[in-house]
């Protein structure tokens, strides 16, 4: 069928299995599991090696086999041979590209461990496929094509694996066979990595003289390389160092308990247990534990699962725990030793990589997802930005698809975090696009920002309740929104002049109004209208403390910043109102003429012609102006303001 | 300290991820086939919510043509796990008498494909749990653990969201639903071994037994019921047969095999130098990208 040799001795349990299976069982129970990374050029033989591990370890059936022999006759690159790379390469669509665009996963075993390989593409769009097969990996090879030596595609796929924290780094010269197995070849390569791997921080990294066509070096020691084993180099296989070096899980064990709360467990009334995957650190019962943020601290008494109450838990476990104090704990909150918890934070200087083909904006808030824990939260205009061809920092203003960039982050509330390079589960982070809900970043926390602590929040004798007191009622923001000319300034006039003369306490903020004085330095680009629409939110939170009724007439096209100035507020005090006008209907009015401007272009980033209205999906009041009256819609507002809609 | 094992991470990772989905969807279902990847993920869920039962139920798509022995232990499990059963069939399957013998592919289409659209539309899931593993078919290697689909429950491999680490991302629109994949990361040798440490009911016909079967087109069939339509000189022969995978009895073929334990079930998959998936007929449809152009269609 081909000439692949035979497999190599460490896979060849056969014997075994025919032999005694039971004691083949018990061997293959206690395995450890190890996930790596491979990343390597388009034609560094990647898929290859893969390929040959598969096949060695018997993870390619007959059939398979047989698929993948008329396959590769058929597009194959390897002549009448196997190419292994059609094997690993997946979707119909990269077949005919002959690309791996995206992470496939595999699978094999060796006699010591089972192992997840993350396929990742050397193509240079996919910087967010690396990241993602990386940021489960306990190992990353590298690979480099021993005719070309280190390129840029393995300087940035280098640089990747280190942003996203891997300690184990194989340098896997291949191709060996096409330079005659010579060991100057390979001395230069690795003095060329060395160098720049000590530049970006690489503190060490395994060199392996290999081929993954020929399988040298692979699962034996190679006749052809006799120098990769001595004074110089260890020869050590792949497969043995693989099998051999540490996960991180039991990494994680060694540090401090922490635990994020996925579910409360309550069946009845007599159990009450928190149910998660232990990040870090072990757990027993009679551990004293504090509950973040809360700050809560009790006594683990037991630690349950479905086989039985557990003597200890460790980091990587799924369990559930109880404590001896009924005190406050959900989903994201974090257990934690009780003598050395986590810290809690909500601005942070944080590392950045941009996975959506829509770039950040600014001041936008994304939901944020850390642990258990979901949060609204902002991005500032990046610091910088990494070039990983060159390392250099760049000035940017936002961050694009594939981007690397360094900004502050800031939270809408206290969340619990380490440092990314401490904890991976407390400090990596995704953030998720409001409308789309696609995930559209992933971050790693550097540090925390002191500012907020700093400037401490100032307590006051007489509170926001004391206020509304006084004027004897509820504050709220009537929160208008909708297109230029639908009608909001005209409604709201009416709802204040009506609640003016029921003696509530009001005060009208206009969009046009406010443009002129607090606001007056911010244009209308997407990132000016959301700070616009911020500043406009933080004042009108300030006048509710003040007792307020407030009503706001912006335009406010995007629904994500709506929600943010909603989240600003207390329950039930943000009341969306939609002037619900069609497009055709506020143009034909054009009170202003300004749809006539934007018609012509002489007006830009116009809502409705040129930039996008999000109408609400969920507004507390619709008005349908084509249908109702301004006074009618006003006394709809007010009788729905007072509750009495 | 405790050296966690390949199999003790699996089982952590897939609880995190059934127990995240239960915190985040707002009405999760589990799919559950009966086969021995849905016997492990019930035992998941049993394991995630201890002492709670699962917060969801179990949805059996039913074609009305599985082994009768899948009927049985599928009423039984259920009933141990105090988990509701839901049981949809097409009706427009049923009205129309689709039967594997005489339409084919179509019998696919229109009682799984359609079933579970139309059962997840009734009830308004808007996230279930499948069994699917990596390891079973090319297309699968590169699935996403969460998969989204669009309110028609189409897929679109080019247009998945990144996983990083194990936070997932759960929030999509109304209408919109997710496929979830707890056991991913398992090969077909770490579910058996599961099944084993744990004791795992699974259907008996996993098991070597004497069994009417007929040979037909290269596949050894079993003759399940009377609905089985014997062709001219067609006559059931006795034969001990076990299956390596379970599906509707006239589109799965057996094995002759004596392995009548656990462990020599598993030594026999070991020994053996064919797929898994071979002995049904789906995979082969449009060439090598059969099974990628029916998910793109919503088939699981």
């Amino acid at each position: 069928m081909s000439d692949i040799e035979t497999k190599d001795a460490v896979y060849v349990t056969d014997q075994l299995i025919a032999d005694d299976i039971d004691a083949y069982l018990v061997s293959h129970e206690h395995k450890t599991m190890l996930r790596f990374i491979t990343c390597g050029s388009v034609d560094d033989g990647k898929s290859t090696l893969i390929g040959r591990m598969l096949y060695d370890s018997k993870m390619i059936f007959e059939d398979q086999l047989d698929a993948l022999s008329a396959d590769s006759k058929k597009v194959g690159t390897q002549g009448q041979e196997i190419d292994f790379a059609l094997l690993v390469d997946g979707l119909a669509a990269e077949r005919e590209q002959g690309i791996t665009i995206d992470v496939a996963y595999r699978f094999f075993n060796t006699e010591k461990r089972k192992f997840i390989v993350a396929d990742c593409p050397g193509h240079e769009q996919y910087t967010r496929n690396m990241v993602t097969g990386a940021s489960t990996a306990d190992l990353a090879v590298i690979l480099i094509d021993a005719r070309k030596g280190v390129l840029v595609q393995t300087r940035r796929h280098s640089y990747l694996c280190h942003l996203i924290g891997i300690k184990n780094i194989v340098l896997a010269v291949n191709k060996m066979d096409l330079v005659d197995y010579d060991e100057a070849v390979f001395d230069a390569i690795v003095k060329d990595y060395t160098e720049f791997a000590s530049s970006i921080g690489i503190e060490s990294f395994t060199a392996m003289p290999i081929s993954g066509f020929k399988g040298d070096n692979i699962t034996t020691l190679s006749e052809n390389t006799p120098w990769y084993k001595g004074p110089k180099y260890p020869g050590i296989t792949l497969v043995e160092h693989l099998e051999t070096v540490e996960v991180l899980s039991s990494v994680d064990a060694d540090k401090p308990f922490r635990m994020p709360v996925q579910w409360v467990n309550r069946p009845n009334l007599d159990f009450r247990g928190f149910s998660g995957l232990i990040a870090t650190g072990g757990v027993k019962a009679g551990d004293k534990i504090r509950v973040l943020p809360s700050g809560k601290t009790s006594t683990i008494t037991r630690v349950v699962t479905f086989d039985g109450d557990l003597d200890e838990a460790v980091a990587g476990q799924s369990v559930t725990v109880c404590f001896e104090d009924e005190i406050d704990c959900s989903r994201g909150s974090v257990i934690s030793v009780a003598d050395n918890p986590p810290q809690t934070a909500d601005q942070f200087d944080a590392t950045f990589v941009w996975l959506a083909d829509e770039a950040l904006i600014p001041g936008r808030a994304y939901w944020l997802k850390l642990g258990t824990q979901m949060v609204s939260a902002t991005v500032q205009e990046p610091k910088y930005t990494v070039n990983v061809n060159t390392m250099e920092h760049m000035a940017a203003k936002t961050l694009e698809l594939n981007a690397i960039g360094v900004a502050e982050l800031t939270t809408d509330k206290q969340i619990v975090f380490e440092a990314y390079a401490d904890n991976r589960t407390l400090g990596g982070f995704i953030l998720i696009d409001k409308m789309t809900n696609a995930t559209v970043a992933a971050g790693m926390i550097n540090f925390s920002l002191r500012r907020s602590q700093n400037v401490h929040w100032q307590a006051v004798d007489i509170d926001r309740r004391q206020h509304a007191n006084l004027k004897n009622q509820k504050p709220a923001v009537l929160w208008f929104t909708g297109l230029s000319g639908s009608g909001k300034s005209t409604i709201a006039n009416l709802v204040e002049k009506k609640l003016h003369r029921m003696n509530r306490h009001t005060f009208l903020l206009d969009g046009d109004n406010v443009r002129h004085g607090l606001n007056k330095d911010l244009g209308f680009t997407e990132a000016d209208r959301i700070e616009n629409i911020r500043r406009v939110g933080e004042v009108a939170k300030l006048m509710t403390d003040g007792g307020l009724i407030v009503i706001t007439a912006f335009i406010s096209p995007f629904q994500a910043d709506r929600e943010m100035v909603r989240s600003m507020l207390p329950e039930g005090e943000f009341i969306e109102v939609f002037i619900d006008t069609p497009l055709k209907v506020a143009e034909a009015r054009d009170v202003k003429g300004l749809y006539k401007k934007a018609r012509s272009g002489e007006l830009k980033n116009f809502t409705g012609i040129d930039s996008p209205y999000e109408a609400p999906r969920n507004p507390e009041v619709r008005i349908d102006t084509t249908v109702l009256s301004p006074e009618d819609a006003a006394n709809l507002i007010v009788d729905t303001l007072l509750g009495d809609a | 300290m405790k050296t966690l094992t390949h199999l003790d991470r699996l089982e952590a990772e897939a609880i995190h991820i059934i127990r995240e989905v239960v915190a985040e969807a707002d009405k999760p279902v589990m799919l559950y086939s009966v086969g021995k990847d849905s016997a492990v993920m019930l035992h998941l869920a049993r394991k995630a919510f201890y002492p709670s039962p699962p917060p969801f139920p179990l949805l059996h798509v039913d074609t009305t043509w599985k082994f009768k022995a899948m009927y049985e232990l599928r009423d039984k499990m259920a009933q141990d796990s105090g988990m509701d059963l839901l049981v949809y069939q097409n009706p427009e399957a049923a009205e129309k008498g689709i039967n594997p013998f005489d339409h084919g592919a179509l019998h696919t289409d229109m009682w799984k494909t359609e079933g579970l659209k139309q059962a997840l539309d009734k009830y308004g899931f808007d996230a279930a749990f499948g069994g699917a593993r990596r390891d079973e078919e090319k297309s699968r290697a590169k699935e996403r653990i969460f998969s989204f689909r669009t309110s028609s429950h189409g897929w679109d491999p080019k247009n998945q969201r990144p996983e990083l680490w194990n936070l997932y991302n759960a929030r999509k629109a109304k209408g919109e639903s997710i496929r979830v994949f707890p056991i991913s990361n398992w090969t077909e040798l770490d579910i058996w071994q599961y099944i084993h440490l744990n004791d795992i009911p699974i259907v008996p016909l996993y098991f070597a037994g004497v069994r009417p079967t007929v040979e037909r087109d290269g596949m050894l069939l079993m003759v399940d019921d009377d609905r089985f339509p014997l062709q001219p000189g067609e006559e059931p022969v006795m034969r001990s047969i076990r299956f390596r995978t379970l599906g509707c009895y006239p589109l799965t073929g057996a094995v002759e095999s004596t392995a009548s334990t656990l462990p020599e079930v598993i030594q026999e998959t070991l020994l053996t130098t064919t797929s898994e998936r071979q002995g049904r007929a789906i995979d082969k449809d449009a060439g090598g990208a059969g099974m990628e152009v029916k998910k793109q269609q919503g088939y699981f």
